[in-house]
């Protein structure tokens, strides 16, 4: 079993190298030196400075809500469009499959340059609502790949049994299929609330000047030199993905019973 | 019939957000910057050595960041696919990717700056202080270690979903651990590592930021490159060249790593 440690040890290297710029970053939020090149002595004013910055605050929060709506708005698009996807059969199928996965693959730098044109030639503003436009359009294609496996497994006597027993379409949407599916729409929801919270490259192509989200912020700042604030925020933003994992965690189990019980009947 | 309705949406996202912004970059890029049609975009990028070497440039970092985090992440899917609570550790790999890339890169601002750690530690070894911010290797070493977990993630499901008796029947046939590794399981492993490196290749021609944070302008990528067109010098035309020849790449990238199933 002596490989079974060496292969242990390298994992542990692994996640320690992982893991070490990270707790690095936050390490030094406590310094209270002004950089990050020695640590002199434990303070909390990094903290209380960025609560301070109302700028900032206001930054990450315009953030988040940037995140859950157009992850909302991209749930509700991307599950409709994998529901038709999975009806569809032949090459229309693959085609649209195709189109579908485009977003995914492309580099953002393609994307980001595509959407500024597009924003641009019919003369919109950039600003929040290209930035919105921009993570819905991203998000989409994400939540399609997470819902419709699902839909695909699912047993469509389930559908035919619910219409002989008399109900609506709506009521069979409603009733059958949407709560099958529900795993799947929190898995995509969750994706696309994440990918819109990380991502810097089209944002930063579409956004305009009264407008920014973290991580474009962190880029300007991180440009200008170090500010422990950063450091903070990282710090706090290390915390919450640690939680959001936890709690996507929770849920995804519990649902997982739920969608189990139904393959069940 | 009532249902199509409600595909419209996903219909128009389609139309409006994938076909028409591509058709649009592909148009920009017969236009120079005086708004008149012209193949000179092409012309140039085709015949300038500069263009020409970036692009050589682009496509070795990217080559050599790849080889780089599969050599690194292709015994951690290993080990991960033997561990017991395997979805945990997992788990632990896949987490810092939920921590924003930005702050990463930050992060190793401060590592690798002149009075950063790393440079400490040299001090303290007795061997001073050198630059290693703003150098190609570190620019190799940040993209690396940011694409590890993609890299583990397909090839860990690759290897998870191997039989194992493939493995204990290779073993009683005779064949040595090295042989049952080159000839059952790597071969095996195959659709995971084409797709890690697609996760890895593509998004590395094209990490403008970490190329300005780490690489200190000094690494140009096409994505560098189209970023620097499209917002510094206000060159659309040239800059969706550049990024028409980077769609071109990633679908080559896209033909040679296709899965494939026999």
């Amino acid at each position: 079993m002596k490989k079974n440690t060496l292969g242990k040890a390298y994992l542990t290297f692994v996640l320690i190298l992982l893991y070490a710029p990270i707790f690095y970053l936050i390490f030094y939020a406590f310094n209270a030196g002004g950089d990050m090149s020695k640590f002199t002595g434990f303070t909390l004013e990094n903290f209380q400075t960025l609560f301070a910055d109302s700028r900032l605050i206001l930054i990450v929060v315009q953030t988040f809500f940037l995140a859950f709506l157009s992850s909302l708005l991209a749930t509700v698009i991307g599950t409709i469009g994998a529901i038709y996807l999975v009806k569809l059969k032949g090459r229309k199928k693959e085609t649209l499959l195709g189109l579908n996965n485009v977003l995914i693959v492309s580099p953002d730098v393609v994307i980001g340059a595509s959407f500024l044109i597009l924003f641009t030639l019919i003369g919109m503003q950039l600003g929040f609502l290209s930035v919105l436009l921009s993570h819905i359009a991203f998000s989409i294609p994400i939540v399609v790949l997470m819902v419709m496996p699902l839909y695909q497994e699912m047993d469509k006597s389930l559908i035919d049994a619910a219409n002989d027993l008399g109900a609506t379409p709506a009521q069979t949407m409603r009733e059958i299929i949407l709560p099958y599916l529900t795993p799947g729409i929190i898995a995509g929801f969750f994706m696309a609330f994440t990918y819109s919270l990380d991502d810097f490259a089209v944002t930063f192509f579409v956004t305009g000047n009264d407008f920014t989200t973290i991580s474009v912020e962190i880029y300007s700042r991180a440009r200008a030199g170090i500010s422990l604030e950063i450091n903070a925020l990282s710090a706090l933003v290390f915390l919450f993905s640690i939680f959001l994992v936890i709690g996507y965690y929770y849920i995804m189990r519990d649902s997982d019973t739920v969608g189990k019980s139904s393959t069940l009947t | 019939m009532t249902k199509r309705i409600y595909s419209v949406p996903y219909f128009l996202w389609i139309v409006f957000f994938v076909l028409v912004p591509l058709g649009m970059l592909l148009w920009e890029s017969f236009f120079d910057l005086n708004g008149h049609f012209t193949f000179d975009n092409y012309i140039a990028y085709f015949s300038s050595g500069t263009y020409l070497l970036m692009t050589w440039n682009s496509v070795l970092y990217a080559l050599i960041i790849t080889v780089a985090t599969l050599v690194i992440s292709y015994p951690v899917a290993f080990v991960l696919t033997k561990l017991k609570m395997k979805q945990f550790w997992l788990m632990l790999i896949i987490l810092p990717t939920w921590v924003n890339l930005l702050l990463k890169a930050y992060a190793f601002i401060g590592i690798f700056g002149k009075y950063g750690s790393v440079n400490n530690f040299l001090q303290f070894l007795g061997l001073g202080r050198t630059q290693i911010l703003f150098t190609d290797a570190s620019f190799i070493l940040v993209a690396s270690y940011i694409s590890i977990p993609f890299m583990v993630l397909p090839i860990f499901n690759a290897l998870n979903d191997l039989d194992d008796n493939l493995v204990s029947a290779s073993m009683d046939l005779g064949a040595s651990r090295f042989q049952t590794f080159t000839q059952v399981i790597w071969p095996l492993s195959l659709n995971g590592v084409r797709a890690g490196v697609q996760a890895v290749f593509i998004p590395s021609l094209s990490l403008f930021m970490l190329t300005r944070l780490i690489g200190g302008n000094k690494v140009i990528t096409l994505g560098t490159a189209v970023e620097e067109h499209f917002l510094t010098t206000q060159n659309w035309g040239m800059g969706s060249t550049i990024a028409v020849v980077l769609v071109v790449a990633m679908l080559v990238v896209m033909r040679l790593t296709k899965e494939r199933r026999d």
